[in-house]
């Protein structure tokens, strides 16, 4: 069911962008670089991985420290985002709750790689009935949307960060299953794949050692695109109160807080949902240089999204 | 022709039973006993007994399955943990809502997508493709609550001009109704637009580029009849497609949209089902929902058929 199978051939044609010169690792990071926007957008993601792992140590307030005397301050110089309906500063709420987003989205698109790119490779490797399977259990997931999949398990194992986490692993696996699949395929009747077979390699050695490393860059480029949709998804789990669960901050969870003091404090909603907003703006624009300097052929992030709202 | 829509609805009513069993595990899956855990605090060992037995959850485990897919195959998807509503019924009372909120949401992205797509992809480098390539861009990283949120605060917060959330029926009031519907609509249709109009631009592109639209200017046709008779007709056919997963999708239920605007659609009714652990509601909406989807995607490659012969070989 890829009705979307056909647009793809065409975004070959026309912004394939000569691949980097043949080698060096170097080349390749300077075709990433090569634009302002991407290296702006690198810049971003290095300051929400600092605040992921240094936040407490940089906000100027603790992510609860409560002042209700000071509640509802509009933006000022002590309070950057202003406060919320417990007087605690938004600016440090904001910095600190970068740590549940890098971790979700983390954890989620490295349980969706290995179940993904194991099921794709097995799949594409084997052929017949593991293909069959393999693929029909994947094309059933990708039949439900997105968010109501990831609603449909969450209700399923309660609301919180690892339901969240396995939610949005789960929901992102065909993805990573179909692209790997789709590699190996190209991938299988190599000369060098029936070299080391003619030889007497085993099945797991040549997937591990011949297989892996020649499908990793359709991968790579889909992992980093995953990671900016599973920070959407458990922005918007946690708006629906279904993620991350208070007291610990997350942007998500701050949004939906701030939803009821919506004519009061614009500020509650405003920043945290900026922050989400340039965290995967970031990641897409990365993603789409990866592709343009690893493999042209691959979709863009907009057309990875294309079924998925 | 027929045989290559058969096959596809075939395969298409393979995964549609897949994911009937895997909705019907759903509610195995949960941890403890789901009727215990729905009833919560209002637990009695009567209501207890008579909701297990009513939703069939004392039978065997292989009789319950036969006993859900042959139910669901004639629209019988249970009742309500909560209301003791028909789920089927609860399902179409909200289907009208968002229908509504989808078509029009689909409107207003195909008026971004069609006219900006178009454009940046005949004047490409031109300042109107940068603008579509940074909006669209843009378009997909928002996230929908925020981008709600955002239009809540300028229309009905600053401006006031439009209600902040709610819903009319078309059929009551469409004026009301359209008052309504703008936020939410644009909501959703800018961000599924900018999607659109990636695709329509590569698209065009793609057309632009062929040897067909060459020769048509090369024997001296004017450029509006190229780009109309030659070039957009050969677009259409991926246009086609992303239009029909987006409008697929639409129908899916855009379930956070529905929730901030306050609008009762099955992405709302899944939502209350969720908080309230009504588990055949989340059931019978997934299902619902993913045969709107399969459905929507047959319709596609209907339609590319129609479009395209070279297709029905394939």
């Amino acid at each position: 069911m890829t009705s979307a199978s056909p647009v793809e051939p065409m975004e070959r044609s026309l912004e394939a962008q000569e691949p980097p010169e043949e080698g060096t690792r170097w080349a390749l990071l300077a075709a990433i670089f090569e634009s302002p926007v991407t290296v702006l957008a690198v810049v971003i993601i290095a300051i929400v991985l600092f605040m992921a792992v240094a936040g407490e140590l940089v906000a100027p307030y603790g992510a609860n420290e409560i002042n209700v005397m000071n509640q509802l301050q509009p933006p000022n110089l002590t309070h950057l985002f202003g406060t919320d309906e417990l007087g605690r500063d938004v600016f440090s709420r904001v910095i600190i709750a970068a740590r549940v987003s890098v971790q979700v989205s983390l954890v989620s698109v490295a349980l969706a790689l290995v179940m993904g790119v194991s099921i794709g490779l097995l799949s594409g490797y084997f052929g017949r009935w593991v293909d069959i399977v393999g693929m029909r259990s994947m094309d059933v997931i990708f039949s439900f949307p997105v968010m109501l999949l990831a609603l449909a398990i969450v209700a399923m194992l309660g609301p919180g960060l690892v339901p969240a986490m396995i939610a949005i692993g789960v929901v992102y696996t065909p993805y990573f299953a179909r692209i790997t699949r789709a590699s190996v395929l190209s991938v299988r009747e190599e000369t060098y794949i029936r070299a080391a077979r003619s030889i007497g390699a085993s099945d797991a050695r040549i997937l591990r050692l011949h297989v892996l490393p020649n499908v990793m860059a359709p991968i790579i480029v889909q992992t980093s695109l995953s990671l900016a949709f599973a920070i959407l998804t458990e922005a918007a789990l946690s708006f629906l109160g279904l993620g991350v669960q208070p007291p610990q901050p997350s942007w998500g969870r701050m949004l939906f807080d701030g939803r009821g003091f919506i004519t009061e404090a614009w500020w509650m909603a405003v920043f945290p949902g900026l922050a989400i907003f340039l965290t995967v703006l970031a990641l897409n624009l990365i993603g789409d240089a990866m592709r343009d300097a690893l493999d042209p052929r691959q979709r863009s992030a907009i057309e990875a999204r294309a079924g998925n709202l | 022709m027929l045989q290559y829509l058969l096959r596809r609805a075939g395969q298409a009513l393979v995964v549609l039973v897949g994911a009937a069993i895997l909705v019907f595990a759903l509610i195995h899956l949960v941890p403890g006993d789901p009727v215990r855990v729905a009833l919560g605090t209002r637990f009695d060992p009567e209501a207890y007994e008579a909701l297990r037995r009513a939703s069939g959850l004392d039978l065997p485990l292989h009789e319950q399955l036969v006993r859900y897919l042959s139910r669901a195959a004639v629209g019988d998807l249970g009742v309500s943990f909560r209301s003791s509503q028909s789920v089927f019924e609860l399902l179409m009372e909200r289907l009208p809502a968002t229908i509504s909120l989808g078509g029009a949401a689909l409107v207003v992205g195909l008026l971004i997508a069609f006219p900006l797509g178009i454009l940046s992809a005949i004047r490409r480098g031109s300042a109107i493709d940068h603008v579509a390539r940074i909006g669209s861009q843009v378009g997909i990283s928002v996230p929908d609550f925020w981008l709600a949120i955002l239009f809540i605060l300028l229309f009905a917060g600053a401006l006031r001009i439009l209600p902040p959330s709610g819903y009319v029926p078309l059929s009551e009031d469409p004026l009301e109704w359209l008052r309504h519907v703008i936020m939410p609509a644009l909501t959703v249709g800018l961000i599924s637009g900018s999607i659109m109009t990636r695709f329509i631009r590569s698209s065009t592109l793609e057309a632009n580029d062929q040897d067909f639209a060459r020769t048509a200017r090369a024997k001296g046709l004017h450029e509006s009849t190229v780009l109309r008779d030659h070039v957009l007709r050969n677009a259409m056919v991926p246009i086609i497609t992303v239009a029909g997963i987006q409008l697929a999708s639409l129908l899916a239920g855009v379930i956070v949209v529905e929730v901030v605007f306050a609008w009762p659609g099955l992405g709302r009714l899944t939502y209350d089902a969720v908080l309230a652990r009504d588990y055949p509601v989340i059931q019978g909406a997934v299902l619902l929902v993913a045969a709107i989807f399969l459905f929507a995607n047959l319709i596609v490659d209907a339609l590319y058929a129609i479009i395209d012969p070279r297709i029905r070989v394939r």
